[in-house]
């Protein structure tokens, strides 16, 4: 068992594994501690498989486009799994004139960026995907969005930096971060005390305590939504859904199965016992958005549901950004829910950001003391 | 409370046996050697497997396989096979058709 290592990562999800892969890559020593039993059991494991640009904050959409172009096409290469990545289009999808402007604001923002994607009209939206009802009056289109498996993606960056010598030990709840002269070095858990060079802290709305320890805090809170699955179908279509309203968002997967995610409105006000519990009116309500867009699906039998913590932060975007307060410490935490999409590259700039490298994209805006009072 | 689990540990290699093509999970045809091999490539927990291979995620949900899976995976990290927990039952119960399903409440318009 080894205690110490050159950049320590707490958090096992597919933020930590993929920065371990990268490091470890690079041949950098690491240990992962994930405080679950199992690797990537929070929203790493529980989201809605979206690799999505369109619908970003414009500070994001650097991240995404740049994994989307650069990452995702060959990840599943890289990994030695396949994440069923598919490179097929977004349809955001509107109903009513409101909801017209609201995708035309999105995708204002997100053409000025760079991004292609453009308003297209209801016949438009059918001739692309013929199974959504005439309910549906347009739509934004983004056709380099898609969508990939989850479960595999994130097993798989474990399972590469597993094999590249990364240590990974579950079980191992971190209760603090200790500091050695100045410097954030040692990580204590319930049971063992952990050395690290850096320290990288990747464990969604739980990192807010754990950095707390070393005196610093983000503003987060944490949400319970919902997903569900439905039994294989035969192929249907391609594209990754979602509207204007918010009211769900899916796709069919390689297997046949369609994954949806949704929403009762009772996300902010959730019970909270301490585990992620689904409800039991929000899979009905997601039921009943999906049906009014995509009649056909109305005979599908659902299989499964599941709630995931999206950590979300005070102003939408995540907190990727060495401290300066705690020389050695990293953060990255609060990804507000578009974690998974960002996962390859946000991998990739916390490599570089503990071996002290220029990051390849320019990291300001997600810097940890960005946040003001309004007055 | 959670038992530290050393993802490194040593369990031998992979040894490949007679049975290694036995449907195991039948819903997502699931073979005793792809379940076996999987626990090799760091699948610990009856929840990675499940999330690595699709182990009782078919219309059973498990019902029929779970306990085959755990025996398995039990014998290839050569622990009994109650220290394992097993995967998370999800509702519903059975497959229930969206439009059932949705009745829950009536809608307004």
């Amino acid at each position: 068992m080894s205690n110490c290592a050159e950049v320590v990562i707490i958090g096992g999800g597919i933020i930590g594994c993929a920065a371990a892969y990268n490091l470890a890559k690079k041949g950098a020593s690491v240990i992962v501690l994930e405080a679950d039993d199992s690797i990537g059991n929070g929203g790493s494991s529980r989201n809605g498989g979206g690799v999505r640009q369109s619908g970003r904050d414009p500070r994001e959409l650097p991240l995404a486009m740049y994994s989307v172009e650069h990452l995702w096409p060959v990840l599943s290469e890289e990994l030695g799994v396949n994440v069923e990545y598919h490179k097929e289009g977004n349809l955001r999808l509107g109903k009513t004139e409101k909801h017209m402007e609201i995708l035309q604001g999105l995708t204002d923002r997100a053409t000025a960026c760079g991004l292609d994607v453009k308003m297209i009209s209801g016949e438009e939206v059918r001739a692309i995907n013929p199974y959504l009802s005439e309910e549906v009056i347009g739509a934004s289109w983004c056709p380099t969005d898609g969508h990939a498996n989850p479960l595999i993606a994130t097993l798989g960056y474990y399972k590469r930096a597993r094999d590249l010598g990364v240590c990974f030990y579950t079980g191992e709840e971190v209760v603090q971060i200790q500091k050695v002269r100045g410097k954030a070095r040692r990580v204590i858990t319930k049971k063992n005390v952990y050395e690290g060079e850096k320290i990288i802290v990747a464990a969604g709305y739980e990192s807010r305590k754990i950095v707390e320890t070393v005196g610093i805090d983000i503003p987060m809170r944490k949400e319970l939504i919902e997903a569900l699955v439905t039994e294989a179908e035969p192929k249907m279509f391609p594209q990754m859904l979602g509207t204007a309203d918010a009211d769900f968002y899916g796709h069919q997967t390689d297997h046949g199965s369609f994954v949806f995610g949704g929403a009762s409105g009772f996300e902010s006000v959730n019970k909270d016992n301490g585990t992620n519990a689904t409800s039991s009116i929000t899979a009905p309500c997601i039921c009943r958005g999906i049906m009014k867009y995509i009649p056909k699906l109305a005979n599908a039998k659902i299989v499964r549901t599941w709630a995931g913590y999206e950590d979300l932060c005070a102003d939408g975007i995540p907190v990727i950004s060495p401290v300066e307060e705690v020389p050695g410490l990293i953060l990255a935490c609060a990804f507000t829910g578009h974690g998974f999409g960002i996962s390859p590259v946000v991998g990739i700039l916390l490599s570089q950001m503990a071996l002290e490298e220029q990051t390849l994209l320019d990291m300001k805006e997600f810097r940890y003391d960005r946040f003001h009072a309004v007055i | 409370m959670k038992k530290i689990n050393d993802r490194s540990m040593d369990i031998g290699p992979f040894v490949a046996a007679p049975d290694d093509d036995m449907l195991i999970c039948r819903c997502e045809e699931v073979t005793k050697g792809e379940i076996r091999k999987a626990v090799h490539e760091g699948m610990y927990t009856l929840t990675e497997i499940r999330r690595y291979l699709r182990t009782g995620m078919g219309l059973c949900q498990g019902q029929t396989c779970a306990k085959l899976v755990k025996r398995i995976v039990a014998a290839e990290l050569q622990v009994s096979p109650d220290e394992l927990e097993p995967a998370t039952s999800r509702s519903p119960m059975r497959p229930i058709e969206m439009e059932v399903f949705a009745k829950e409440a009536d809608a307004d318009e």
